[in-house]
């Protein structure tokens, strides 16, 4: 492999943003043909990493080359027409346009007098889907796709172009395992025709899967690169946090107390029916499922962002009505929602600002806001959840998506609510936080707080909660207490099958 | 060749990031260098007084829009809410004198303000369909209160009416006085307390801010109501100014208020700008205007010069914020 030249090559590329330096420094070099992982924390320099090299960023410093040969990316146009193809962390899809229209935008190709030539852009859209294993036309509407299916549209206007290398910035983080499976087949194929491919997740299991070789990033250095074969994820881990991980490492669990929180036939129109469940203090609950299962729906229901149509809600005992967001945080409920870009947080404000919003009409001195007790707040939680950012004052948009994730988690912390609901938490979070977060949870449960988590990870389930349950099509499949679930039961239970023993 | 085209990047990013911070100070400092250069009479106390005192009706209504602006939406009724608060304290003033003139006014203002804020805050109505539909249902309105006749105040001497617009408080003229003090308060209001910050949580995202318990459609109506107090108080100083009016005294003004709140650097798309910034905003375009003037232009040439500062002031935003001047993507 060493005599090949590179299909790209980045040289002591320094990037530098005001108060953090970002990149110090970075070398790295992608083969032809090669999975090549790019592994760090949140924060560490990753994406903008892959910033620079696909002309988002310009570096302060240094050189990029593909095939060895000095080139300069003023911008991700550019990037793409001299074969460097971004996918990114964040979708960046036009939804009221079709897909076909996505794929090939910027490009429509022609007819005469400039005008969009429909039928060549459907059938070069259909060719490129059908590569992928879509399971929808050039016709569908972005918008009303999954975000799997949107994914799938971002990889397809990759492959418009004749690629030399493609960066996939964190790909998996919202899909399920049969998608996951599909978009490694890709990747794979890509491999095969000689196209070399940078691939940054938080996911070991995957990059020991699909990698060749793994470079690690460490505070914008440029910690080693090791042949995946010839590694392990401890040695990994080593070099990205600087020590090993213990997963071991678990909150002791205290018998839950009374009823805090109880659900009993809660329906709403064509997203879930009859949903029913208990939950104590001091007990986490696991919803699992597949995407689409109906459990971010029930959480919004919860949180009182939709109206169920009919059903009941007891908090210690007693019913209640939720009309609004207001309402439930005034009963003690907080929800960590699904998506932190759109639902999460306010991007062009700082950092302390967004982790005290829910609660700044209690931040006062007087009529004021009162400055110290929201910088306490947000002191207390970058140190718990350990948040890189140089200051509170920097734009919640400025930080890695990370520790964007954990700004969204320490706001509803911070509410110390009775009832903690959080949707898919440690999405695009390191390992070494990941495992910070799963502590945090059960320690909160420790305090006598009840929690559900919802995840499409099993193994996050698994670990972190008492008792599961599995969905199906908006319906409760089953609960299983944390002694008798085994991986197979559920993976049963979530897709449907064994209908009949569920009762 | 890679370094250096890298770092021209570089250079203008950091000075882009002192003039994103500072830029429009920076632009008001050289603008009154210019002008003052080319024209003595610029700098005459008088002169900067006058422009000041002028720019007050403007500046008191761009306060309140500044809000509107932040939390995401419009106000193109403005102009013609000024209008009807004028033509309607001096009708009443006749009627029932100015203790009860003045708070009746307001009120009848607000509750336009009311309205609007409940279309756009509660039935999530677009505020440029409404506000601009506003504009001509007030304007019908006004036109109905005074029968279409001017109004004035007939024994201008048995009033104290006139102090709002014409009176002096140790030896400083009373609407700017009222200007500052407003633009005082409303800085704190929006700065400082947990009504500001969730202005700037709804204008930056909305969506977000209704996931954080913040009552979007209470917070954009408070704005709407602020924005037509600020009207109000600007239609009773140029009632008092000139203790008599035409149905049309406010006609275009709130394109003019929208110059100067996003010359002050408050983001159309909402969830960024400032009271003082808007302040800067008014002076920067009172000052033009003056300064044209003195140029010995034509009055009308300073709508054109006005609409191109707008067009400068926001490219340079949008080029300061990507770090490059030109750039084929957004
Ligand atoms: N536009 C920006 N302005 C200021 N700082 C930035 C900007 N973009 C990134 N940073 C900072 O640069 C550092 C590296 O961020 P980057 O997004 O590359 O991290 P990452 O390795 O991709 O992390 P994650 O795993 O969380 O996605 C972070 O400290 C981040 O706050
Ligand atoms: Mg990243």
């Amino acid at each position: 492999m060493t005599d090949t030249t590179p299909a790209l090559r980045l040289e002591n590329i320094v990037k530098t943003f005001p108060g953090v330096r970002a990149l110090d420094g970075v070398s790295f070099a992608v083969l032809p043909g090669e999975v090549h992982a790019l592994l760090g924390e949140n924060g560490a320099g990753k994406s903008t990493l892959m910033k620079v090299l696909g002309g988002v960023h310009q570096p302060d410093s240094g050189t990029i080359y593909i095939e060895e040969e000095p080139v300069v990316m003023t911008n991700p146009l550019e990037a793409k027409s001299k074969g460097v193809v971004f996918i990114h962390q964040e979708l960046s899809l036009a939804e009221e346009l079709s897909v076909a229209e996505n794929v090939y935008l910027g490009e429509l190709p022609r007819k005469r007098f400039g005008r969009v030539d429909w039928k060549r852009l459907h059938a070069d859209t259909a060719a490129i889907l059908d590569r992928l294993n879509c399971g929808f036309g050039p016709g569908a509407i972005v918008g009303e796709l999954s975000i799997a299916k949107r994914q799938m549209v971002e990889i397809a206007r990759a492959l418009t172009v004749d690629a030399k290398a493609v960066i996939f910035d964190e790909p998996t983080a919202s899909l399920t395992d049969a998608e996951k499976e599909v978009l490694f087949d890709i990747i794979r194929d890509l491999r095969e025709q000689g196209v070399g491919i940078v691939y940054i997740s938080h996911r070991m299991e995957e990059i020991f899967r699909i990698s060749d070789r793994i470079s690690v990033l460490r505070d914008g250095s440029h910690r080693g690169t090791l042949i995946t074969a010839e590694t392990g994820e401890d040695e990994v881990t080593r070099l990205m946090i600087g020590r090993s991980l213990d997963l071991s490492r678990n909150v002791a669990r205290t018998a839950p107390g009374e009823v805090a929180f109880e659900v009993r036939g809660l329906s709403c129109e064509g997203l879930f029916e009859d949903v029913s469940f208990e939950l104590r203090a001091g007990e986490v609950l696991g919803f699992y499922g597949l995407v689409g299962a109906g459990r971010t729906e029930i959480a919004e229901t919860l949180f009182g962002l939709r109206t169920p149509r009919s059903g009941e809600i007891h908090l210690k005992g007693r019913a209640v009505t939720l009309h609004s967001p207001v309402d439930a945080i005034r009963h003690g409920i907080s929800l960590v929602p699904e998506s932190r870009k759109e639902q999460g947080l306010v991007l062009g404000m700082n950092c302390r600002d967004n982790i005290t919003l829910p609660q700044v009409d209690d931040l006062t001195a007087g009529p004021f806001v009162s400055d110290g007790a929201e910088i306490a707040i947000f002191d207390q939680y970058r140190d718990r959840l350990d948040i890189k950012t140089p200051s509170w004052r920097q734009q919640v948009g400025n930080l890695s998506g990370g520790n964007q994730q954990k700004i969204v988690i320490g706001k509803w912390l911070a509410m110390r609510p009775d009832v903690l609901i959080v949707d898919e938490p440690t999405r695009g979070i390191d390992v070494g936080s990941k495992a910070e977060i799963h502590n945090l949870i059960r320690e909160l449960a420790a305090h006598g707080y009840a929690v559900i988590v919802i995840s499409s990870e099993m193994p996050e389930v698994l670990h972190v909660a008492d008792r599961i349950v599995a969905m199906y099509h908006g319906r409760i499949m089953r609960t299983f207490t944390s002694d008798e679930v085994t991986e197979d039961s559920l993976v049963q239970a979530i897709s449907g099958l064994g209908q009949d023993s569920a009762a | 060749m890679a370094d250096v085209s890298a770092s021209d990047g570089t250079a203008l990013r950091s000075v882009g990031a002192f003039l994103g911070r500072h830029g429009i100070v920076v632009a008001f400092g050289l603008f009154m260098i210019g002008f003052a250069l080319t024209n003595e009479r610029f700098i005459d106390m008088d002169n900067i007084l006058g422009v000041i005192r002028s720019s007050t009706i403007l500046g008191v209504m761009a306060l309140g829009v500044t809000f509107v602006v932040i939390s995401g939406n419009l106000d193109l009724s403005v102009g013609s809410m000024m209008s009807f608060s004028t033509i309607v304290v001096l009708d009443l003033h006749e009627r029932i004198g100015p203790e009860l003139a003045i708070p009746l006014m307001f009120a009848m203002t607000m509750s336009l303000g009311a309205l609007i804020g409940f279309l756009v805050g509660y039935l999530r109505l677009n505020s440029l369909i409404v506000t601009l539909g506003m504009l001509s249902a007030i304007h019908g309105l006004t036109l109905t209160y005074s029968g279409g006749q001017n109004m004035d105040i007939a024994d201008q001497q048995a009033t104290w009416f006139s102090v709002f617009g014409q009176g002096r408080v140790l030896g400083i003229p009373v609407p700017i006085l009222m200007f500052v003090l407003l633009a005082v308060v409303l800085a704190t209001l929006l700065a400082k307390t947990p009504f500001g910050r969730k202005v700037y949580a709804v204008g930056g995202n909305d969506v977000a801010a209704t996931f954080s318990g913040i009552p979007r459609a209470r917070v954009v109506f408070m704005t709407y109501i602020i924005s037509s107090f600020c009207v109000a108080t600007a239609g009773l100083i140029q009632a008092s100014r000139s203790m008599g009016s035409q149905n049309t005294v406010g006609q275009g003004m709130e394109l003019e208020v929208l110059a100067a709140v996003i010359l002050g650097g408050a983001s159309l798309m909402g969830g960024a700008g400032t009271v003082f910034k808007t302040v800067i905003g008014v002076l920067i375009l009172g000052f033009i205007q003056n300064g044209l003037l003195l140029l010995g232009l034509e009055f009308y040439v300073q709508y054109v010069v006005t609409w191109i500062i707008i067009i400068l002031a926001v490219w340079l935003d949008i080029a300061v914020k990507r770090g490059r001047l030109w750039s084929p993507i957004a």
